[in-house]
């Protein structure tokens, strides 16, 4: 029984790294950019969510869609002033100023909200007993693996369907053949952020419903989490995405359960360092020999 | 090479105009001022970064008692400022001598730091500088140890874990007991080991002792799952209040149910925005603090905290309180402060505090006295959450 | 010396070289010259705070320009640069108290303590050197973000002490048998407490000059074209019998060692110190620092971890603005960043820059 407990806990911890996972490399894959800064749009979304809940007592579904909304307008004046004008610049400049937007957004964040943490009221409560007193699942759990999976179908469906979403695999495969198709290469990565952003706040409110605390600060773990998660399951890739998330949250329920709760950190980044050793690509990465 | 020239140019700018500013301020006299001495009081803590809640509630709390000691026109006036250390030691060393060019030569007082590991590194610095160190909230013995000069208005974490074993064993609560803490904190460590090895001395069984790296993680339900398995009745959570809230959600939802017991850096909780206060219901806590209190010291203080910052104070923005009250008292007693620089003050302040005949009232305590150590000398309060507020055990 | 000088011209390379160590003896001559007169004359000419910040300023420029020998020279972007600080600092630190006894001479000490901390630092380079031949890109830069964290949490739950039994290691605090009158050095996550400062500006001082003597003269050596080569292109570089193992692990050990040997001195030069100091945030700190200053630039390290380790300090005297001193640490980042990559102000330095350094050369 508490092995299946703990299939759960990793099920449901993973779903939130894997929801964070998927907005982090849909821009790396197109903008092929490391995007520090997704993180705290996370918890930007969050508190916008939250303030359109606890102080307006919108319903949850409009706090959720507020939150998007507010995520791609910022996600996009980002990329417009701070990104877009380093589309030339070295890739370690841009990883630079992702630096700094994460920086500004957690400082401006704590100025205008204040450094003291919140409770999130989640969006859906309770859970779902199997085996009563002993096995349940959380709604929110529930929830967020539909999510993760509504979210995987759809990016697959739209990158390799829409006229858009061939445009951004054009741009991530060459984007100077991409420009001499007439594809617009600014406009395409732009809506690259934009879609991003709105991943990261429905990840931010998913996962301040699973683990209802919220604070300035609160983007920046998850961030790594989550980047970690998406280098896993192979960079770039969508489905890599969902499964390394999902993997991570198991491995490191799994590690302190039956390891140590002491070294639960130092055993996930192990596994992971052992992985990268055997696949280094990543799970469902393409490892793509250089040629001459 | 050009590209570098430019960066170096801006920030090159950017540091000219940072010592401009530097020399233009900065002349403050101290000492007296219309009859009145003037202390400076120079406090360090987090206002920035994943521990700024803790270090803005002290920052805050002790910055009422300044306005309120200033109002009174009394021998001693304070002028006070507060530093940010972002909760590091390199930091929190720069901080203070950044103090020491504020006060210049004026008699100056250190307050803080706010978390322990900054606290030892200003303590040692201060040690050696001789200026007197009140901290209102760093808990660990390694403040205070081999330092005169430092002291604590907070019990130290030992003392506070020896404290809750034997209130326990008294109170007969808990067969089988759970511990829960971050073992990437000295604070919690440092209650969690004086807990355990007292729970053993005085024969309290611990079944299930766990552990979580630090107080970002989210998920604690393997840890409240191996307490569960093993039977624990009361799980002891030496912890902050922030992953304590997660704690109790997710007990709840795994419908576990024990006594939680917490210490004092649960304090603060309730206060949290939009916490469901039905899931402390039941939670015992020893704090030195209760915003919900109705003496009239308590509640004008609450009043102006709310009113200022819009939030109830908590446990350190009370102990910040009481620091600076313990400072004004004691400088009011001294003779010829007038006179003293800060090496003179703190060697003063050493011999007020340890004097024995020396006591003060706070927030957080009655008579409050310290002990040669520096350790503060107050009787620990356990409460009970009970329909959303403290109820004295 | 003299007679290669008159000998033959300086290369290009090792010029910029000796410039380099003229402006680290000059910036140390100027404040150590600011230091004797203020005493002098009491006035305040080098604030409390500015000296407090000297040694972990010199911390920082190894730290610097070490990582920008694996992010800049070889060319692999490394995000767990501060695990290697960890390992020295904390090595550093057990190996000056056990040499307290042995070695009363402070200096001595510390120099001994930084060589047992660039010994760790580097055996933690081999370790992460392996995969390094394995990874390229991202996926190099997510295992030196591991290792960081696997560091940390390490030495998070790591105690070590020494008593009459002899030294004591233990990963928890219900295994540390240390006796009752034993002491304690590393004591999990309280860290080191009770460290008997050692470390001088003179130290750092001196460990910059040996850290620009190794990497300079690496760098300008067979082996540093080489390992410019990796960078440039890899396999060019393997066609033409160059050997990736050898001169990737060199560039990466050596980085290594040198960031062991900067954090001994930063750890003893506070009284305490915890482990959870040297997280990401910290190794990001260090990119920062590289990036600013210009990869592959020695210099520009050196003088981009001067200021930009100030800045934060030296905004504190703002006052009204000291409250926002991150916020503008931040948008300083952001705009340093977005005007370095601007072309049209490339090309207005571009127009001034070429006529200064005419004007030198005529007069």
């Amino acid at each position: 029984m508490s092995f299946l407990n703990n299939v759960i806990t990793g099920i449901s911890l993973g779903s939130i790294y894997a929801i964070i996972a998927l907005g982090y490399t849909m821009v790396y894959g197109i903008a092929k950019m490391l995007n520090f800064a997704h993180g705290d749009v996370i918890m930007v979304g969050a508190y916008v969510c939250f303030f359109a809940m606890g102080s307006f007592n919108l319903p949850p579904v409009v706090g959720v869609l507020l939150a998007v909304v507010v995520c791609t307008v910022l996600g996009m004046v980002i990329e417009r002033l701070a990104y877009k004008p380093l589309r030339a610049a070295p890739s370690l400049a841009v990883l630079i100023t992702a630096i700094g937007v994460s920086y500004l957004l957690q400082n401006s964040a704590q100025i205008l909200w204040g450094a003291a943490t919140k409770t999130f009221r989640p969006i859906v409560e309770g859970s779902l007993t199997l085996v009563p007193g002993q096995l349940s699942v959380s709604y929110v759990a529930i929830l967020s693996v539909v999510c993760c999976v509504v979210v995987m179908v759809g990016l697959t469906l739209f990158t390799g369907q829409t006229k858009m979403g061939k445009a951004m695999r054009a741009c991530s495969e060459d984007k100077g053949a991409a420009q001499l198709m007439g594809i617009d290469v600014n406009a395409t990565i732009s809506m690259t952020f934009a879609i991003g952003s709105a991943l990261a706040a429905l990840a931010g409110v998913l996962m301040c419903s699973a683990y209802p605390v919220l604070s300035p600060t609160t983007g920046s773990m998850p961030g790594i989490r989550a980047f970690t998660a998406a280098v896993f399951g192979g960079i770039g890739s969508v489905p890599g995405a969902l499964l390394g998330g999902i993997l991570l949250g198991v491995i490191e329920t799994f590690g302190k359960a039956y390891i140590s709760t002491d070294l639960s950190d130092a055993v996930v980044f192990a596994v992971l360092i052992i992985v990268l050793l055997v696949r280094p690509a990543g799970l469902m990465g393409k490892y793509v020999p250089e040629k001459v | 090479m050009k590209k570098k020239n430019l960066a170096a140019l801006l920030m090159a700018g950017a540091l000219c105009f940072g010592l401009l500013a530097g020399c233009s301020n900065g002349n403050n006299p101290g000492g007296n001022s219309g009859g009145a001495v003037t202390i400076k009081v120079g406090g360090i803590g987090p206002i920035t970064g994943d521990l700024a809640q803790y270090g803005t509630a002290t920052e805050w709390g002790a910055e009422i008692a300044v306005e309120e000691i200033n109002a009174k026109n009394g021998p001693v006036k304070l002028d006070y400022r507060f530093e940010d250390d972002t909760g590091v030691a390199d930091t929190a060393v720069s901080a203070y001598n950044s103090l020491k060019d504020w006060a210049k030569d004026a008699p100056l007082v250190i307050y803080g730091c706010t978390t322990t590991a900054p606290c030892v590194a200003v303590a040692s610095e201060t040690f050696a500088d001789r200026y007197f160190q009140l901290t209102p909230s760093a808990s660990s013995p390694d403040v205070t140890a081999n330092k005169d000069n430092a002291f604590q208005m907070c019990f130290t974490d030992p003392g506070q874990g020896v404290a809750a074993a034997e209130y326990l064993k008294n109170a007969g609560l808990g067969t089988k007991i759970g511990v829960i803490y971050n073992n990437g904190d000295a604070y919690s460590t440092g209650i969690a080991n004086a807990f355990i090895a007292k729970a053993k001395e005085v024969g309290l069984e611990v079944v299930a002792t766990q552990t979580y790296p630090d107080d970002k993680t989210t998920d604690y339900t393997v840890q409240l799952n191996a307490c569960k398995d093993a039977g624990a009745d009361l799980v002891f959570l030496p912890i902050y209040y922030t992953p304590a809230s997660l704690i109790l959600a997710q007990a709840k939802q795994m419908s576990y149910a024990p006594i939680f017991f917490g210490g004092d850096g649960m304090d603060g909780m309730l206060d949290m925005e939009g916490f469901d206060k039905s899931l402390a219901e039941g939670l015992l806590l020893m704090t030195p603090f209760n915003a919900s209190g109705t003496d009239e010291r308590t509640k004008s203080f609450v009043e102006k905290y709310q009113e200022a910052h819009g939030i109830l104070p908590n446990q350190f923005a009370a102990d910040g309180y009481d620091c600076m009250y313990a400072i004004y008292e004691a400088c009011c007693k001294i003779d010829g402060i007038a006179d003293m620089d800060s090496q003179k003050l703190c060697d003063a302040l050493i011999a007020m505090f340890t004097g024995g005949d020396f006591s003060v009232d706070g927030l957080t305590g009655t008579s409050m006295k310290w002990l040669e150590s520096g350790e503060i000398s107050k009787a620990p309060v356990v409460v009970k959450v009970e329909g959303g507020v403290y109820v004295t055990q | 010396m003299e007679k290669r000088l008159n000998g033959k011209r300086l290369s290009k390379a090792s010029r910029s070289g000796f410039i380099n160590y003229g402006i680290v003896i000059a910036a140390f001559a100027l404040i150590q010259i600011l230091l004797v007169v203020q005493k002098l004359l009491g006035v305040t000419l080098v604030s409390n705070s500015l000296q407090s910040l000297l040694v972990p300023t010199c911390c920082y420029i190894v730290m610097a320009v070490s990582l920008n020998l694996t992010v800049g020279i070889l060319g692999e972007l490394s995000l767990g640069h501060a695990g290697f600080m960890s390992l020295g600092a904390f090595s550093g630190i057990v190996a000056s108290f056990l040499l307290a006894d042995v070695i009363p001479f402070a200096p001595l000490r510390l120099a001994l303590s930084m060589i047992v901390g660039a010994a760790f630092g580097a055996v933690g380079g081999v370790i992460v050197g392996v995969p390094v031949l394995r990874l390229q890109g991202d996926y190099l830069a997510i295992v030196t973000l591991a290792f960081g964290q696997i560091i940390k949490n390490i030495i998070m739950v790591l105690y070590v002490g020494v008593d009459e039994k002899g030294f004591h290691i233990a990963a928890s605090s219900e295994r540390f048998n240390l006796a009752e009158d034993g002491t304690a050095i590393i004591k999990g996550p309280m860290g080191a407490v009770g460290v008997t400062k050692l470390a001088s500006f003179t130290a750092g001082f001196v460990l910059i000059l040996i850290t620009l003597v190794v990497v300079q003269n690496l760098v300008n050596s067979r082996s540093g074209r080489a390992i410019m080569a990796l960078r440039d292109n890899r396999i060019a570089a393997e066609s033409v019998g160059i050997n990736t193992t050898k001169y990737k692990l060199m560039a990466f050990v050596t980085s290594a060692a040198l960031a062991g040997a900067a954090g001994a001195l930063f750890g003893l030069n506070y009284s305490s110190t915890v482990a959870s100091k040297f997280d990401f945030n910290a190794s990001i700190l260090v990119l920062v620092f590289v990036v600013l200053g210009g990869l592959g630039s020695i210099r520009g390290s050196i003088i981009a971890a001067a200021l930009l380790y100030v800045l934060p300090e030296l905004l504190r005297q703002f006052g009204d603005i000291a409250d926002y001193r991150m916020l503008v640490y931040a948008i300083v980042l952001i705009l340093v960043m977005l005007a370095t990559n601007n072309d049209q102000l490339k090309a207005l330095v571009g127009r001034i820059i070429p006529k200064r350094k005419g004007a030198a050369s005529h007069g």
